[in-house]
């Protein structure tokens, strides 16, 4: 493995720019709501990333942080009317709270049993979506309103909306960004690659799994508080298991454990679902194909497999 | 007065011969569900109902022209809403077509409403469509599940079963088709002796069958869509439940489903539809034609597709432009609607259309003729009796 | 007569026979996953897909071919298990070094593609399939109707069950194979040819899959879905049972469907969850899985 240097951050930090010049003329190129999907997504993936491919930990059931959340946020935007920013803050804190009970249980478990106990929880979550009252049960959360930003600047126009959600969920990227690259993401990969050793170290391990298990449970809340204010709704869908594999299948098709892989995943995997709809009955069994051709011949992911083309981290 | 309407004649004649010599587009987008539960009952066939519409409205000659775009929106809200805002956005489409399950109509209506389009749902059955989230810009057209609730409820109680059993899905839909038609057998002097929530979707209803067979019931009441209803008579028969004598309700089934069954199993099976293939020489000429092209009988949801899009047509070329949303869907409300597959069909101010429903029996199979010779016709509801009556908040006529 | 909670003992009796004929379902699924992780150490998420297949065949058999349901529940698994043999050949066998979350990633795939097909080939609706006639009708057993077809469920399930964990467990073929679990480059050194036997035991497995595909396909509908929800929960048997323990997956598919049976009663909404409570509560307490060996 390169080691990490100046020269890679610079690297890093100057994609980071690009992209961002790139975001903030998209809208006015590409079909905005899509792109503000993609967005939502590219965070969600990368939130995951930073469990499965710094953490070492692969979670099946993240869909219930990104539903919940999307859940929680819709509804304080319907019914408490909430502006945008505090109705995405209260998804995300009830994520956090999400993660927090379920990772400090999950922990306990490794490899395969982790994963089974992150589809549990979630199932259990999917099971109070459909039950409780406030959820719509499979109609959903409908017509949540846009709402005016900071209760000033109205959000209905998709452009203002693009930008809030463009500067949300690219903070929300860099911070993890930030995160893998301090000394609690260094203290992570050195768990991740050996355990015994990073706790002959003097690491309290479990507490370093548990924090990483919070961080991307919020992360993944606050990629879904996003999206019910995008779509104006909250739907069974997001908290579906189908939506914990998709994600595992986004952050792989990238890349897992690249900084950028996550990113390029959800944009491909959005864009697929997108315009292969009009292929019809045809969908699924393209994206059985993608899955298949990507673990027989990208493992590492298209951004990893061209991170090892470049010889460097990506 | 002559005068003014001379010259209204004649700027209406010039703007028709305008908008005849440039033609005027017209967009339709049918959005449904092309690879789930609702795929048999509209999915490709829809397309070709509205296809179909197309062709039998003459449009090229009337000065129209109409394109269709299709699209799978998977059953799901956010995918279904995401196609939808693209639509009226990015590619310029006027209309959507069909939109089968309620979450994701629920959905579209919103933005349908806010984008200026017209949404003629066909699918889905949510009352709340012309009720709770009612919009200028929906029209519903073929059946709700109050309609199939008045059906089958009040004809089944009328016939003798008073005592009804409900497996309900547990979902919202399947609690508001057993609510509709609980009111219903109440009305018609029945009573509910139980009720089962069913997770959905199931595949063994052995147990929720016994609960039902347990209560005495004399009707059980499937408050379920789809294969899960298909599951339940599967082994209703299999239980003997039904040669014991209790009589099984599907509250939502179409013509696909009963031929997925067989009319071994499901003989004797009392089900309300909007539309049957083999009801009069007018549905069994289009029939043909739609079976040469698609290979199936038509549902009446893709009945509805056609009828919905020639009655869409008509108000868009009688408007002069597909543009302004509401003012089609208005001008789809201002008079009584000759159809040949649904007969008179009045859109109400709420967007409902209104026409008969009918409820039907499946036939036993040695009184069927054919593979698709499935149901017999014991009634009909009129429209004022099968949908429930306007809200006056929904009244968009009289905005 | 003294009744439990409100509900009359007829009843319950009832509802436990009834789970323990979807517990079978289970065992029969479950084992063939176990058995599939034991040697390969693949999560086959394409089970519930092949699962469907092999209803798909029994139907095919008899509206082409004319095969009816006893010839088609022999010669089904043999077709489906063949066409597992082919996967495994040409895919599956690239994946035995890596980690279990490609394995499990790859067959996803697969059962999307497959699920896929079925569908654009006969729509979602779903096919009829009728009860034999030798086993049409059904016995009052004073508590509950039994229908014969359902008797026959569990007697063919516990017979295969045991079949399989005889053939493991007691036999010198299956001492092999539980070598081979354990260590395959030494059973290789002995001579014994591994791959063979790793591509014989995933067609077993699927054919297993495929054989309560064929059981499933008179009384629930035959159509492209009906094992994609299933997958999850058999899933959770084999985790409660312990991965890779036959014993286990087979008793836990059996109880499993009784707790079912048991929710159904007293809590039917839940009744789809209950599982995955269990499953919870089984990894957090004892995380080998109730039948599993610790590490």
């Amino acid at each position: 493995m390169v080691p990490e240097t100046a020269g890679m951050t610079r690297l890093h930090l100057a994609i980071f720019a690009v992209l961002l010049a790139f975001l903030i003329i998209l809208p006015f190129f590409v079909y905005p709501v899509f792109a503000m999907k993609v967005m939502c997504f590219a965070l969600f993936a990368a939130a995951f990333n930073l469990l499965l491919g710094f953490g070492g930990l692969l979670s099946f059931g993240h869909a219930a942080y990104f539903g919940g959340a999307s859940y929680v946020a819709a509804h304080a935007a319907k019914v408490w009317g909430l502006t945008p920013e505090l109705a995405v803050l209260c998804g995300t804190a009830a994520a956090a709270f999400l993660g927090l009970v379920i990772g400090s249980l999950a922990i306990r478990r490794q490899g395969i049993y982790f994963a089974m106990v992150t589809l549990a929880f979630a199932q259990m979550v999917y099971f109070l979506a459909l039950q409780l009252p406030f959820t719509g049960g499979e109609d959903g959360l409908q017509s949540v309103p846009r709402g005016d930003l900071f209760g000033v600047f109205s959000l209905q126009d998709s452009i203002p909306l693009y930008f809030f959600v463009l500067t949300i969920t690219f903070s929300g990227i860099l911070f993890l960004y930030r995160i893998v690259h301090s000394p609690f993401g260094q203290v992570l990969k050195a768990i991740r690659e050996n355990e015994p050793r990073a706790i002959s170290l003097g690491y309290d391990v479990n507490r370093y799994k548990l924090m990483v298990f919070v961080l991307s449970a919020t992360f993944a809340g606050l990629a879904g508080a996003v999206k019910s204010q995008v779509f104006q709704l909250a739907s069974l869908t997001d908290v579906h298991w189908a939506m914990s594999g998709e994600v595992v299948l986004m952050t792989l098709l990238g890349g897992m454990g690249t900084i950028f892989g996550p990113l390029a995943g959800a944009a491909i995997v959005v864009t697929m679902q997108n315009y292969l709809a009009t292929f019809g009955a045809w969908v699924t069994v393209i994206q059985g194909v993608i899955f298949v051709l990507g673990v027989l011949l990208f493992r590492k992911g298209l951004i990893g497999v061209l991170a090892q083309w470049l010889k460097r981290p990506l | 007065m002559i005068r003014t309407l001379a010259v209204a004649t004649t700027l209406g004649a010039l703007t028709a011969t305008t908008a005849l010599a440039q033609g005027i587009d017209v967009k339709l987008g049918v959005l449904n569900d092309r690879s789930g539960v609702y795929a048999d009952l509209s999915g490709e066939g829809s397309v070709v109902a509205a296809r179909m519409a197309v062709e039998d409205f003459d449009a090229a000659a009337k000065g129209l022209n109409v394109t269709i775009i299709s699209a799978d929106h998977q059953n799901k809200p956010d995918i279904g809403s995401n196609i939808a805002r693209q639509w009226y956005d990015a590619d310029g489409v006027n209309a959507i077509l069909d939109v089968p399950t309620s979450s994701v109509a629920l959905a579209v209506a919103d933005i349908t409403a806010e984008k200026n389009g017209v949404l003629i749902n066909s699918g889905a059955g949510s009352t709340a469509l012309t009720r709770e989230q009612c919009k200028p810009t929906t029209i519903h057209w073929t059946y709700d599940t109050a309609a199939l609730a008045n059906g089958t409820g009040a004809s089944m109680t009328n016939a003798g079963g008073k005592k009804w059993f409900f497996l309900t899905a547990d979902y919202a839909f399947g609690h508001s088709l057993e609510e509709n038609t609980a009111a219903v057998v109440k009305a018609s002097g029945g009573e509910v002796v139980g009720t089962v929530n069913v997770p959905f979707p199931a595949q063994d209803f052995s147990s929720f069958l016994l609960q039902a067979q347990g209560s005495g019931a004399d009707v059980i009441g499937l408050a379920n869509a789809g294969g899960d209803t298909v599951n339940a008579i599967k082994q209703a028969s299999e239980f003997g439940i039904t040669q014991a004598g209790q009589k099984l309700a599907a509250l939502l089934f179409f013509v696909t489903d009963v031929h997925a069954l067989g009319a071994q199993t499901a003989q004797g099976l009392s089900l309300t539809e909007a539309f049957y293939w083999d009801q009069n020489d007018q549905t069994r000429a289009w029939s043909e034609r739609f079976m040469a092209i698609h290979g199936k009988q038509p549902t009446m949801v893709q009945a509805g597709v056609y009828s919905g899009t020639m009655a869409y047509l008509a108000a868009v070329q009688a408007v002069g432009s597909a543009k302004d949303g509401a003012a089609v869907a208005a001008k789809m409300k201002e008079a009584d609607i000759e159809d040949p597959l649904f007969g008179t069909v009045k859109v109400r101010g709420d967007g409902r259309a209104t026409h008969n429903m009918y409820l039907f029996q499946v036939k036993s199979p040695d009184k069927s003729t054919g593979e698709w010779d499935l149901y017999e016709q014991i009634a009909t509801i009129s429209g004022e009796d099968a949908f429930l009556p306007m809200l006056p908040e929904c009244d968009f006529t009289k905005k | 007569m003294f009744e439990l909670l409100g509900i009359p003992p007829q009843v319950l009796l009832g509802q436990l026979l009834l789970g323990l004929i979807n517990g079978s379902f289970y065992a029969v699924l479950s084992l063939g996953l176990a058995v599939i992780f034991g040697l390969l150490n693949i999560i086959n998420f394409a089970h519930g897909a092949l699962y469907m297949m092999g209803a798909f065949v029994a139907w095919m058999l008899l509206n082409y071919f004319g095969i009816g349901y006893w010839w088609a529940l022999i010669l089904a698994p043999v077709i489906v298990g063949g066409f597992g043999i082919v996967l495994e050949r040409t895919i599956l066998s690239r994946l035995y070094k890596l980690d279990h979350l490609y394995g499990l990633l790859l067959t996803f795939g697969l059962a999307l593609i497959i699920q896929g097909l079925f569908r654009n080939y006969y729509g979602i609706s779903g096919l009829p399939y009728q009860i034999p006639a030798e086993l049409a009708g059904g016995y009052n057993l004073g508590f509950m109707y039994l229908p014969n077809y359902r008797a026959w469920v569990v007697i063919a399930s516990a017979a295969v069950c045991f079949g399989a964990w005889f053939l493991i467990e007691k036999t010198r073929l299956g001492a092999y194979l539980r070598a081979a679990t354990e260590n395959p480059t030494l059973v290789g050194a002995f001579g014994i040819n591994v791959p063979l036997m790793v591509m014989l035991t995933y067609g077993a497995g699927v054919a297993l899959a495929g054989f309560a595909g064929v059981l499933a396909a008179p009384i629930y509908s035959v159509n492209p879905n009906m094992g994609a929800d299933l997958i999850i929960v058999v899933f959770a048997v084999v985790v409660i049972g312990g991965m890779g323990s036959i014993l286990g997956a087979i008793l836990t598919g059996y109880v499993l469907g009784l707790v079912e049976g048991l929710a159904r009663v007293f809590f039917p909404e839940g009744s789809a969850v209950v599982i995955f409570v269990i499953m919870a509560i089984v990894l957090l307490v004892k995380p080998e899985g109730l039948f599993g060996r610790a590490n």
